[in-house]
């Protein structure tokens, strides 16, 4: 291996980069859209969930509760209904996801035997959604017959008693809002880490033997190890350029909370860069058309990291063999880092397992892309 | 570990390369002097590309020998890759870089020592004559100072041999002259060239010249030699006003052993000129051909290969 031939290769190849102003722009442009796109797009609080309501009893009571429907957060009361056929009708066109009836005997029960039904009804085509709307719709629903118990009791003048012997009283850790973004953005940053990085290099090898400098760079004496090496620095440099940009918005414009170190931060992130920028040349060796080569590209890096990282899924709750092909997906060790990092502030001392996954699975990957070169046109 | 004087530089030796079921060079041998320019002519897909990429070691051999420098070439790539330039038929150097830039990545690559760089890429710029454009991205240059830049691309590392593979083609013919004047330049310097070209005007700057087709050598000499053995009789210039309607008559006559059209006139290949000359004359004028004229030229390259290759060579496949 011969520094000089891995200098002239790096200087060559830094120079196409910046003299393709366009492709430099669009590789700076798009973790930047990406960011936005999917710092936006993606979340999984529910809110304003749409709501139909009929009530068939038109009491007091049963406004009080609509009402304490229409003021909360999670739902946002579409209207009123005047019969049952409207309110299927409203849920099948998708106009309301919960329809929330009040039987005509409502308040009378409630009287008499201090015990009213409410019938909910739901659009469980998202299931995620429906479940949600189902428990806010029961907490609403709860609160509101507490505040009904103790007004019956005040009436009568006894003394209130704990309606709940036991309560639990949670405190929540590390997202203490619970805004599901905070721990989707660092999950976002990886995932705009593995397409844009695999992209870079996926073009690299399939450019020289679509323009056919590929066969005058055969015939040299550069071996595959130096050329592997001195095509991969320069994106190395644009890829933590990119890095940079995505952990600057997810700190800065999203203001997720940042508890963790920059050495660490910035150490695993290179070890990620590196596994993507590989799969990337890789394939740019085994596909020699630059558009083959980044559609594979993008195809190897993007799924397995939206589906397999628990990025979006946690991996603990997946089938036992699915769990099992989560451990080949380089993203899963990287969103466990830089979700603890970010979140938790992990120490490097929490962080061993994965970061020696990585790095293990850095090395692997460097070592067959500096062997995936064949200097022959066979 | 190079050649001492006397041994050939380049040494082919029964080579056969198979792709699939396929012979796309069917046990070639040949040898190449240190400073000789042999040059290699056939047809398209007739084994030219092939041969040069084997000796480049960008291709294996099926079977036989390839040494270049002394050295075995399948099992010493590297080493001997260190020591030839390569040009291949398409332009291959980068057009958005520079020249000097171009220039600087092969230097660098082929391990030219830092404190000779700076000479050799004046030597390259001075030679290929772009003084003055070293600046200029080398997609705007036109085909002639591409051709000369990749011929100083591949001589920087000072090569002793050089494969050139089609250097010419597209290029106009004062800058194919000017490239032939840059190679009998290396030549006399002890650089041992091989090219392949489809022109026949270049083969006769070579010093030898091996004509392939159908990846078998089907003769190899000086271009002299070619021309005066290979046809294997005397030529005749048969013309006349529409000629080519007695081609089949001019065939079937006594002695004649191959006619082809060259134009708007036939070669007629004959066992002895002076006896044939009046034989035919007098056939075209007992068929009423107006302007009948017979005399016996010269043969060029082109009737010898013409004649060699058979009628595969003629239809289409000759030079411009």
């Amino acid at each position: 291996m011969r520094w000089r031939r891995i200098q002239a290769i790096v200087v060559k190849e830094s120079l196409q980069i910046v003299r393709d102003s366009r492709s430099l722009m669009i590789v700076l442009l798009i973790p930047l859209f990406q960011m936005f796109m999917l710092g936006y797009g993606v979340s999984l609080d529910v809110q304003h969930i749409p709501l139909c309501a009929y009530d068939r009893e038109g009491s007091q009571e049963s406004q009080a509760l609509l009402h304490r429907f229409s003021a909360s957060p999670y739902f946002a009361l579409q209207g009123l209904m005047g019969s049952y056929g409207e309110v299927e009708h409203n849920l099948d066109a998708g106009q309301c996801r919960l329809a929330i009836v009040i039987p005509s005997g409502f308040s009378k029960g409630l009287a008499d035997a201090g015990k009213g039904t409410v019938q909910a009804l739901l659009d469980a085509t998202d299931s995620n959604t429906a479940n949600l709307a189902a428990n806010y719709a029961r907490a609403v629903v709860t609160n509101y017959s507490a505040d009904v118990q103790m007004e019956f009791v005040q009436k009568r003048g006894g003394t209130v008693q704990t309606l709940t012997p036991v309560e639990v009283q949670a405190r929540v850790w590390f997202n203490e809002d619970l805004v599901s973004r905070n721990f989707i953005v660092p999950g976002i940053v990886a995932l705009v880490m593995a397409i844009v990085g695999a992209q870079l290099t996926s073009l690299t090898i399939a450019r020289e033997w679509e323009r056919g400098t590929m066969e005058l760079l055969i015939s040299t004496p550069v071996e595959p190890t130096e050329l592997m090496i001195g095509k991969l620095f320069p994106y190395f440099l644009v890829g933590m350029v990119d890095a940079c940009i995505c952990l600057g918005l997810a700190v800065f414009w999203f203001n997720v909370p940042f508890r963790g170190t920059l050495p660490a931060l910035f150490f695993t992130t290179g070890l990620f860069l590196t596994v993507v920028l590989c799969i990337g040349y890789y394939v740019s060796v085994a596909i020699r058309s630059q558009v083959g080569a980044s559609q594979v590209a993008l195809l190897l890096t993007m799924l397995p990291t939206t589906l397999l990282s628990g990025f979006t899924f946690p991996i603990d709750q997946m089938p036992m063999a699915v769990q099992a092909v989560t451990y080949v997906v380089s993203a899963r060790y990287y969103v466990t880092i830089i979700k603890a990092l970010f979140l938790k502030g992990a120490p490097w001392g929490e962080l061993v397992l994965p970061i020696l996954c990585l790095t293990l699975y850095a090395l692997i990957m460097v070592f067959f892309a500096s062997r995936a070169f064949r200097k022959t046109l066979d | 570990m190079t050649a001492g004087d006397g041994q050939p530089q380049i040494v082919v030796d029964a080579l056969v390369k198979r792709f699939g079921e396929f012979a796309a060079l069917d046990g070639v041998s040949f040898t190449v002097g240190r400073g000789e320019i042999m040059g290699f002519l056939g047809p398209n897909g007739a084994g030219k590309s092939t041969l040069i990429r084997i000796l480049c070691g960008l291709l294996r051999p099926t079977a036989g020998r390839v040494l270049v420098g002394g050295m075995d070439v399948a099992k010493n790539p590297e080493t001997v890759r260190q020591r030839i330039g390569y040009m291949s038929q398409k332009f291959s150097l980068y057009g958005d870089l520079s020249v000097v830039e171009n220039l600087r990545f092969f230097g660098g690559i082929y391990g030219v020592p830092s404190g000779e760089m700076e000479e050799r890429l004046r030597f390259a710029v001075d030679m290929a004559g772009l003084g003055g454009r070293e600046d200029a991205l080398v997609a705007t240059l036109a085909g002639g100072w591409k051709q000369r830049l990749a011929l100083g691309a591949a001589i920087l590392h000072r090569p002793l041999t050089l494969f050139l593979d089609e250097p010419t083609s597209g290029v106009d013919p004062a800058s194919r002259r000017r490239f032939w004047d840059l190679i009998h330049t290396l030549s006399e310097d002890g650089v041992s060239i091989l090219v392949s070209t489809h022109y026949m005007d270049e083969a006769e700057y070579c010093r030898r010249i091996a004509l392939i087709n159908h990846g078998r050598l089907i003769a190899l000499g000086t271009p002299r030699e070619l021309k005066q053995h290979s046809l294997g009789g005397e030529l005749l210039s048969v013309e006349g006003e529409r000629i080519g309607d007695a081609m089949v008559q001019v065939q079937k006559s006594p002695g004649v052993k191959d006619v082809a059209m060259f134009g708007s006139i036939l070669h007629a290949l004959v066992d002895q000129a002076q006896l044939r000359v009046p034989e035919i004359e007098a056939l075209l004028v007992a068929r009423g051909v107006a302007g009948a004229r017979v005399r016996r030229i010269e043969p060029s390259l082109e009737d010898s290969f013409v004649h060699l290759v058979g009628t595969q060579f003629a239809s289409g496949e000759t030079s411009p």
